[in-house]
């Protein structure tokens, strides 16, 4: 069926440009004249380069090793960076494969019709694309008012864009790392400790005696400095406990492993706290002089016990017994993880209250291998006349709802830009900048419509994702390799900075993202917010307020700061007024009841698969950031797709084998794409399978990824809101199998 | 439930899911080295014997079929490599560890030694042949006074060439099949009966090829029984050793195995030589064409079977 | 001098990291690995182990591919690390048949390659590449005589075992459990 806007594979315009990209230095076309593209290279011979990755959002600083002939060699983590500690991920290992990527977008493309209505891409100079974004801002801004474009955004790429777009007059942006990925737990702990968990987590894993992970799987997720921490604990012999329907990673290396039943974590999570209080092994001290709501809280748990909660989530009264009494004997050096990806079943901002109060009855909060007291480096603002004040922005979106929501929601943009859902404030146009929005959002048809709906698209991107078919211009970005960009100054024990430096020249015709948003900035007449003639002057400046300087940090990529916020931890018995509306921890959330939600989390029961049908629970594989990598060569060769892990008793009765491919169909007659090779394991519950997401790529010019796996995405198009923060909860799919090609796979036209 | 499996991706080309390093050219190879062997020993056991005059299509005739089909096992040895250049490196030192040392100077030493056992006897053959140069004349005149020793050191470097090409396998005990000293002899004997089998095909004397069918018939029933305790070794091994077995007792290579290699390379061949020195009328070709494909048949299974098998994941 | 590496199995998520960081220092071209990670999982759910296994080249005391090199491009270096002179390997692929961890591959160019214990870094005192880049630290390296090496002091008061030790080949890279 054609809309308005085709989805567009990128397939026109590849350059010769691969013919001179160095791919495998091993090939013989280059031995006889370069020797050195065989062997390995001693670290003498090689000059590093100061930056931080941009492979995931952990931004661990290190350097990029290039050799004599200007090729970037591999990069390595900076020995001085917390986030990493002198050791990168594999993704951050691998970033390597982002440069030398061939797929990579080359040149800008602007969509055009032909006289028969079939639309394609064509290349375009960068005058070119950029005079037409900003004509299409300036025509947005004249007809509907600055606030009706909107932004998607993440990482730097997206932060350059959030700057262009707050000076143009727009406040309507959204991430969708907030509604689809942490949001509720910012919420959630922000209503309970009146501080946010940030990133990296302030999670003291590394002294903890005690770690809880309720879904979190350390070690397939791998945020880098919380898996070397983990691995410290592992070493320090701390008790691990580990909630998961499957026998994830850090389920493997736990000390308890607890078997839940999907769906039914908050019943747990109030029997131990039942435990806690009526067993008395909570933190007195601690609850007595920071906590509010102690009473409230011990006679809406009275009749949760573990027999109760038994028979809800599978798990036995002993083993709930036994690790509340584990964690009450390491308290307060106890982590009860926050996760990260927490948005499950719509009711998450309450498990998440859940979490945060069996935190606060254990006292861990403040005090060593617990929840530490983080720091940031302020990095001053460049100077710049104040943003102009937009008439609504993001709030204003949600129209009343998700009242606790502390950042722009995805889902709501995309719903204010479909015309016929009646939104107050309309959105007519957006930008897109380090997001792959078709496989990052679930429900793709709301995708479809609003992307349909809107006027005009631009995306900024360093590869032909699928976002980047939908776009009317789609602006080639360079990689982190290749540019300068925001100095890091994120949380953490001690507050510190990164520099990132370009270590090799934009390959093909790419751009660093802080030059595409001032050339679109200046040609809307904002040079008052880009009085620079390159990046690395703000960087400079910045730098120089800091008390150092970019030659400095060019040497040592990385630099410390002493605190200035006070000591890492709470002293025995310091006062402390915690940023609720009773200035104490709000085991009874005031926040949550003067907006109409329950103060204390209830258990509530979620819907099952039906029979023959599974649920689907999907997650990470520490080689890749979800779709982001899918494509690059070094991490492709570890993993190129994913499979459907199936309990062998579940396999034994459809007939499954190992490797077979099967194509996955959901509840609401969605098919998947492509199919996925089945692994049968004992590591999944039989009422659940379990895929990695961000793999199933439709997009042709993705030579490596398309068609590699399929996209746990297309099955999730259930989607539970979170009344609260608005969270898209997508846990609530379930999907059974086919074994045969679909025939609606044949005819329609997958993007 | 065990499950074991790769999870870094790695699916290297031409050794996972299981090796396929070596191809057509190695068992080729095999093959032909043991034929050679086999010709060349019976030619130096009969002048040893001192049965020359009975034994003509043996000692002169047959051996011609040798050096050829050593050069063309050479020619494909030389193909499989992977970096060809180098191959001189091979004669630059003896290694006495490594069967493929002993391959390469045995072969170095028995390819000029059989072309000097043919060339000895070209007058004889084609009595119009001239040297054209005295030193080889004299050579020739040298070498046939003393064929008797040169028969012994032909015969001596045949056995090492025929054993060798089991050995060869069976020093590699990461492979479970091949991971068994009867290899050796095995090899050996499958040689020499090739060797046999072709003699007898190109030899134009009747009571000639009822000894040489005689001789392999012996060697066929040798064979057969080494067979017998190949497998029996197998399935008293360890589970590798096991699995390795279950190829040929069901797996996929039963069938080829059993009906090409045994039944028509071995048993049917035997039973027609059998009837034959019976007194029944068999077309002479055909036992020998058994035998020679059957051989063929049962290194190109070995090798491949082989790299099937291995000894983890 | 006898190099020699511990892995704590304990500790490894099998992520990848070695390989990766072997690939990009080592140039190890795409599609091949010097090194892997291997998965086991058993019982039955929900009584699981789990172990995972980083692996490469064992560089055995009794190496079964050193033995069997015909040109002695196979050799055993300093330390006892088992390397591959290029120039001198035809190829023959002996010793890919010949090693029980299936830990060699034909490179493209011809010659076997395979894990080098990265010697280009040892020989400067660093240590190899996957070792420096695990984010667990769940790689040990060094010199077994020297009892304060990282790999003694590991293997020290821990349980150990190594793979396939029936095959005689006596491998020194230590799984500790």
């Amino acid at each position: 069926m054609k809309t308005r806007r085709d989805f567009l594979r990128i397939s026109t315009v590849g350059v010769g440009a691969t013919a001179l990209g160095l791919n495998a230095f091993g090939k013989g076309k280059f031995k006889w004249f370069d020797p050195e593209a065989d062997e390995p290279v001693s670290d003498e011979d090689l000059t590093p380069y100061a930056t931080y990755c941009e492979v995931c959002f952990w931004k661990c600083a290190g350097w990029a090793y290039v050799d004599k002939a200007g090729r970037i060699r591999k990069v390595v983590g900076n020995s001085d960076d917390p986030h990493s500690n002198g050791r990168l991920c594999p993704r951050g290992t691998g970033g390597v494969g982002m440069y030398y990527d061939e797929d990579r977008l080359k040149t800008p493309l602007i969509r055009e019709t032909k006289s028969d209505g079939s639309q394609y891409f064509r290349k375009a100079s960068w005058d070119e694309a950029l005079d037409l974004v900003a004509k299409k801002m300036k025509e947005v801004k004249e007809n509907y008012g600055p606030e009706a474009f909107g932004l998607f955004n993440h990482g730097n790429p997206g932060a350059h864009l959030e700057h262009l777009l707050r000076a143009y007059g727009s406040e309507s942006n959204a991430e969708p790392a907030f509604a689809n990925c942490r949001g509720p737990r910012s919420s959630a702990y922000f209503s309970t400790f009146g501080a946010y968990i940030g990133s990296p987590e302030n999670t003291d894993i590394r002294d903890t005696e005690c770690l809880v992970l309720i879904g979190s799987h350390i070690g397939e997720n791998m945020h880098n400095s919380q898996v070397q921490e983990m691995s410290a604990a592992i070493d320090n012999g701390a008790t691990i406990i580990t909630v998961d329907p499957r026998f994830s990673t850090a389920a493997g290396h736990s000390t308890h492993w607890l078997p839940i039943k999907p769906s039914t974590d908050i019943a747990l999570l109030l029997a131990w706290i039942h435990v806690l209080i009526y067993e008395e092994l909570y933190n007195k001290k601690f609850v007595d002089k920071y906590t509010f709501g102690f009473d409230q809280l011990k006679e809406h748990v009275k009749n949760m016990t573990p027999e109760w909660a038994y028979g809800i989530t599978d798990i036995e009264p002993a083993m709930i017994r036994e690790t509340a009494r584990a964690m009450a004997g390491a308290a307060p050096a106890v982590v009860v993880h926050p996760g990260r990806h927490t948005v499950w079943y719509g009711d998450d901002t309450q498990r998440e209250r859940a979490m945060a109060i069996l935190t606060a009855l254990l006292g861990a909060w403040g005090k060593r291998g617990s929840l530490y007291l983080p720091e940031a480096v302020s990095v001053p603002k460049f100077p710049q006349p104040g943003y102009p004040e937009p008439e609504w922005t993001w709030k204003d979106l949600n129209e009343g709802k998700f009242p606790l929501a502390t950042m722009g929601i995805t889902t709501e943009l995309l719903k204010a830009s479909i015309p016929r859902l009646g939104y107050k404030h309309q959105v007519k146009a957006w930008l897109v900048g380090g997001t792959n929005l078709p496989l990052a959002m679930p429900d793709k048809k709301l995708f479809k419509e609003a992307a349909d709906s809107v006027e005009f698209i631009a995306v900024m991107d360093t590869m032909p994702m699928e976002v980047t078919g939908y776009a009317d211009v789609v602006l080639p970005e360079a990689t982190y390799l290749e540019r300068y960009d925001f100095i890091r100054a994120a949380q953490n024990r001690v507050p510190n900075i990164a520099l990132r430096m370009p270590a090799a020249k934009p390959k093909y015709e790419s751009k660093p993202g802080w030059w595409i948003a001032k050339q679109i900035g200046e040609r809307l007449g904002l040079h008052d917010f880009y009085n620079y003639d390159d990046f690395s002057e703000v960087i400079d400046w910045q730098l120089k307020q800091l008390g150092t300087s970019l030659e400095e940090m060019k040497k040592i990529g990385v630099k410390s700061f002493p605190r200035k916020s006070g000591p890492l931890y709470l002293g025995e018995n310091e006062d402390f007024t915690f940023n609720t509306n009773t200035g104490k921890v709000e085991l009874y959330s005031v926040d949550f009841s003067d907006h109409g939600f329950d103060p204390i989390p209830v258990y509530k029961k979620h819907p099952e698969p039906p029979q023959n049908f599974y649920r689907l629970i999907y997650g990470r594989a520490p080689m890749h950031t979800f779709s982001r990598t899918s494509n690059n060569h070094n991490l492709w060769d570890l993993m190129s797709e994913n499979s459907v892990w199936v309990n062998p008793k579940v396999a034994d009765l459809w007939g499954l084998k190992r490797g077979q491919k099967v194509w996955l169909k959901n509840q609401d007659d969605a098919v998947t794409s492509f199919p996925v090779a089945v692994r049968v394991t004992e590591r999944i519950r039989w009422d659940s399978v379990y895929m990695v997401h961000g793999f199933g790529h439709s997009d042709k010019k993705l030579s490596r990824a398309f068609g590699r796996g399929a996209s746990d995405e297309e099955m999730i198009t259930n989607v539970m809101v979170d009344p609260v923060m608005g969270g898209t909860g997508m846990r609530g799919n379930f999907i059974t199998f086919l074994k045969e090609k679909p025939a609606s796979v044949e005819k329609e036209d997958k993007a | 439930m065990n499950e074991e499996l790769f999870v870094s991706g790695r699916n290297i080309p031409n050794i996972d899911p299981y090796l396929n390093i070596w191809h057509w050219q190695i068992p080729l190879y095999l093959f032909l080295g043991g034929l050679a062997a086999g010709i060349l020993f019976f030619a130096g056991f009969f002048v040893v014997r001192g049965k020359e005059k009975k034994m003509q299509a043996t000692v002169k005739w047959a051996p011609i079929i040798a050096p050829i089909v050593l050069i063309l096992g050479l020619i494909a040895l030389f193909w499989d490599l992977k970096h060809k250049l180098y191959f001189w490196q091979l004669y630059t030192t003896i290694r006495l560890e490594s069967p493929m040392g002993w391959g390469a100077w045995t072969l170095m030493i028995i390819t000029p030694l059989s072309m000097i056992w043919v060339a000895s006897y070209m007058k004889e053959m084609f009595p119009w042949w001239d040297w054209k140069f005295n030193f080889l004349n004299r050579f020739e005149a040298w070498i046939i006074k003393n064929r008797k020793g040169l028969a012994w050191v032909m015969m001596i470097y045949a056995i090492i060439l025929g054993v060798y090409t089991g050995i060869l396998l069976s020093a590699f005990n990461a492979r479970p099949l091949w991971n068994t000293s009867i290899l050796g002899p095995l090899f050996l004997v499958s040689g020499f009966s090739t060797g046999l089998a072709a003699t007898i095909w190109i030899s134009k004397d009747a009571k000639e090829r009822k000894i040489l069918s005689r001789i392999d018939l012996i060697f066929i029933a040798v064979e057969l029984f080494l067979i017998v305790h190949l497998f029996m070794g197998f399935l008293a091994g360890s589970q590798t050793a096991i699995e390795a077995a279950n190829l040929f007792l069901g797996g996929q290579f039963t069938v080829s195995f059993w009906v090409f290699v045994v039944l028509l390379g071995l048993i049917f061949p035997a039973v027609l030589e059998t009837l034959e020195l019976w007194g029944f009328h068999v077309p002479k070709w055909i036992p020998p064409f058994l035998i020679l494909f059957g051989g063929l048949m049962f290194r190109f299974i070995m090798v491949e079977a082989g790299q099937i098998t291995r000894y983890l994941y | 001098m006898r190099y020699a590496m511990a892995i704590d199995t304990k500790k490894c998520v099998g992520c990848g990291d070695c390989v990766v960081a072997c690939q990009t220092e080592n140039n190890v071209p795409h599609g091949y690995c010097r090194d892997w990670i291997v998965e086991n999982v058993s019982g039955t759910y929900p009584s699981l182990d789990l172990e995972f296994r980083s692996e490469r080249c064992n560089h055995c005391d009794n190496a079964p591919c050193v033995r069997c090199c015909p040109t002695g491009a196979s050799h055993k270096a300093e330390g006892g690390i088992v390397l591959v002179t290029h120039d001198k390997c035809i190829g023959c692929g002996a010793c890919i048949q010949s090693c029980p961890y299936d830990a060699r591959y034909p490179h493209p160019e011809g010659y076997v390659d395979k894990c080098t214990f990265c010697i280009h870094r040892v020989e400067k005192g660093q240590n190899p590449a996957c070792v420096d880049v695990c984010p667990t630290h769940c790689l040990h390296f060094g010199d077994l005589d020297d009892p304060n090496s990282d790999v003694s002091l590991a293997l020290k008061d821990r349980k150990w075992k190594v793979l396939a030790p029936e095959a005689g080949t006596k491998p020194q890279l230590y799984y500790l459990i």
